[in-house]
């Protein structure tokens, strides 16, 4: 193991953020079904690839500037989710039938960007790709700041619509006790339906970035699972924060680790911190 | 009645005699049926996908030409969807229940090992495609396609040096950076012992998982330790995706070596240019000077764009499957059987003509000789470089 230079240590910090961010970006609409409406939504793996290849289409086909797709998709997305919601209340499924329904759905989608765009790989060129700022020898490219920045006021958003909103107070009421939350007069049903559209939108979004900072093809869509995973339970079911956090601690580490010791460590870097956060972390008292 | 008995027998046996001909017609005329899987599902379709429109194309070829000894070839292929335990229960299905008179291979080094535990059990001849590790073929009847040697490790290296070694400016120091998928690892593993005895200086050696998404940090490494020579041992994207965090730093290597890239991706990519790689096969003279390989590219390029495939090109993969077929036929026409034993008795013993060059099969692993070339994206296309005998008129390797 040798030492590595300042500037490859920072230019590999700043990298563990931007990827750290997208990670985070995809985790907070899963962490928030999760959370608040114990379902895990493994379509929302499905929704983040399918917003990709939509956005990748509207700006390489249509001449949209793919930033533009950010009015566009996201409402739409919204849509989607309401409708996946609404069937899944339809037939009351459980926690652990929402993962095997969900992955259904993932699997569908899957297949229906495989018929629509092949399985070919297919890159979003755009003028943004060639944009960078640097900064004292360091390099920030465009793509992957405008991600953090979206990760960031997404988060943000979410957490004090969470805290300083009607809707996000009931939504935290009906994740600690439905049935009591309900006699207060929430509507479970409604405010699940309109959870499922946000998070969905969520997923359109960090699909947008996704296609902006990556080449997609359709079978990436398991790839993302098992650290965005790491990132929602590290930072917390239902949490706005923390699966951003997570995710930039999960990549930072990932990227020092590469950095400094081998690159073929780092996919057990954001598995051993799981570990050892499920192993020492406090458990709140209910 | 025993007259009446007699006028019976005798009314019976003409019967069996008048159908005798007619029932080894319907033999004659019955398919032979070549059963085999292919990943049509999964991370591997795309590019199985090429082997089944190339497999399709030659069957239909053949049967247009009369089929095999007289009779019609039907193919059976099914799913293995990416999965070499699947590949395995399917080959078992295949001979056991499907009853298939001869074996073609699967796509992808993990499948080809699993058919040819089967059909090892069971005595089937197995030709197949891209089998990356030749070290792992053991059985005495399978034959690969794909003209890589019997020591890739070290073969290929050193005509990568070789090509170098030719160029105006052949480098002097190499970094290694490699994925640890089994068929690229081996031989990036080989790269660093060949290049320690040509005496090109390592300055980088790493290694990531297959499927490692963030390539900021390896590519920070790479333009840190200023290596004349980058040799990336990739598969699929990821030589893309680390030129691209290359691009993101402002790097580009003064000569990059990729294994087993995307081809289309890296032809369309700007940070593509200049890449090098190994081909068998491409779409360009002397390739293209065989009248079956030039009739073979037309109805390649046809069909794979009214298929939507990825790549309409022929090179590696479409070379190779097309060679797999041609060596199945070699095989039959030269045994004048249909006997597995016959056929790999025949190959061992003669070399066989194939779209991409005359392939032994008498070596270790019944590996023949090493016929990989060099090739260099130039203008956007893939351009064998290397030995100079394969490179259309005026292309030559090009360094920065």
């Amino acid at each position: 193991m040798t030492l590595p230079s300042f500037n490859l240590l920072a230019q590999s910090i700043l990298s563990g953020i931007f990827i750290g961010s997208l990670y985070g970006l995809v985790g907070l609409g899963l962490g928030l079904t999760w959370g608040l409406l114990r379902q895990i939504n493994l379509a929302h793996f499905g929704f983040v690839f399918l917003s990709a290849y939509a956005s990748y289409h509207m700006a390489s086909v249509w001449g949209v500037d793919p930033l533009l797709t950010l009015l566009i998709l996201p409402p739409l997305f919204f849509i989607f989710g309401v409708g996946m919601q609404w069937l899944l209340a339809k037939f009351d499924i459980t926690p652990f039938n929402s993962l095997l329904v969900s992955f259904g759905f993932t699997v569908m989608i899957e297949s229906l960007v495989q018929g629509i765009w092949s399985a070919d790989f297919r890159r979003l060129e755009t003028h943004y790709n060639e944009l960078k700022f640097v900064v004292g020898g360091l390099y920030f490219p465009v793509p992957e700041l405008i991600t953090l920045l979206l990760a960031c006021a997404l988060c943000c958003a979410v957490w004090a619509a969470m805290h300083y909103t009607d809707l996000g107070k009931a939504l935290r009421a009906m994740a600690q006790d439905g049935p009591i939350a309900t006699a207060f007069g929430v509507n479970q049903k409604g405010l699940s339906l309109v959870l499922s559209g946000v998070c969905a939108a969520l997923a359109a979004v960090a699909g947008i970035c996704l296609a902006l900072t990556f080449t997609l093809t359709p079978s990436q869509i398991f790839a993302w699972v098992g650290v965005v995973f790491a990132a929602v339970m590290l930072g917390g079911l239902g949490s706005a924060m923390g699966p951003l956090v997570a995710g930039i601690f999960i990549g930072v580490s990932e990227a020092v680790t590469m950095a400094v010791a081998a690159p073929s460590w780092a996919p057990i870097v954001s598995f051993t911190l799981l570990i050892v956060m499920l192993l020492f972390k406090p458990v709140k008292s209910t | 009645m025993k007259l009446m008995k007699k006028w019976m027998m005798l009314a019976a046996a003409t019967t069996c005699v008048a159908l005798l001909p007619l029932t080894s017609l319907a033999q004659a005329q019955a398919p032979i049926r070549i059963g085999s899987t292919l990943a049509l599902t999964g991370p591997l379709s795309a590019t199985a996908m090429t082997h089944k429109l190339v497999g399709e194309i030659y069957v239909e070829q053949l049967n247009a030409r009369g089929g095999l000894l007289g009779r019609k070839v039907e193919w059976i292929v099914k799913d293995d969807q990416s999965k070499p335990d699947l590949a395995r229960t399917m080959y078992e299905q295949l001979v056991t229940s499907d009853k298939v008179d001869l074996l073609m291979g699967p796509y992808a080094t993990g499948a080809i090992l699993s058919a040819m535990g089967v059909a090892q059990r069971y005595n089937k001849v197995l030709v197949h495609h891209t089998f990356g590790i030749p070290s792992l073929s053991k059985y005495d009847m399978a034959f690969p396609a794909w003209s890589l040697g019997a020591d890739p490790g070290n073969t290929v290296p050193n005509s990568v040096f070789d090509a170098l070694a030719a160029s105006p400016k052949p480098p002097k120091t190499i970094a290694i950076v490699t994925s640890k998928f089994p068929s690229i690892h081996f031989m990036s593993l080989g790269a660093r012992e060949v290049a320690k005895k040509r005496g090109l200086k390592e300055v980088l050696f790493l290694e990531w998982e297959f499927g490692n998404r963030d390539f900021g940090p390896i590519a920070a490494r790479v333009k840190d330790a200023k290596p004349d020579l980058v040799w990336m041992g990739d598969i699929a994207l990821e030589g893309n995706m680390l030129l691209d965090a290359m691009k993101k730093i402002d790097y580009t290597p003064p000569l990059h070596f990729h294994t087993y890239p995307a081809p289309g991706p890296m032809t369309k990519s700007p940070e593509g240019k200049g890449a090098i790689s190994l081909t068998i096969f491409e779409e360009h003279a002397p390739f293209s000077d065989n009248a079956l390989g030039a009739a073979f590219i037309k109805v390649f390029n046809d069909r794979a764009a009214a298929a939507r495939l990825p790549d309409t090109t022929v090179e590696v993969q479409a070379a190779a499957s097309f060679s797999a077929w041609q060596i199945l036929e070699a095989g039959i026409i030269g045994a004048k059987s249909f006997d597995d034993k016959a056929i790999a008795a025949f190959l061992k013993a003669n070399r066989v003509d194939t779209i991409h060059g005359k392939l032994r099969f008498n070596g270790p692993g019944n590996y023949g000789d090493d016929l990989m070339k060099i090739k260099q994206v130039q203008n956007g296309k893939w351009v064998v470089v290397w030995p100079q005998s394969y490179a259309p008129a005026g292309a030559k390797l090009q360094v920065q």
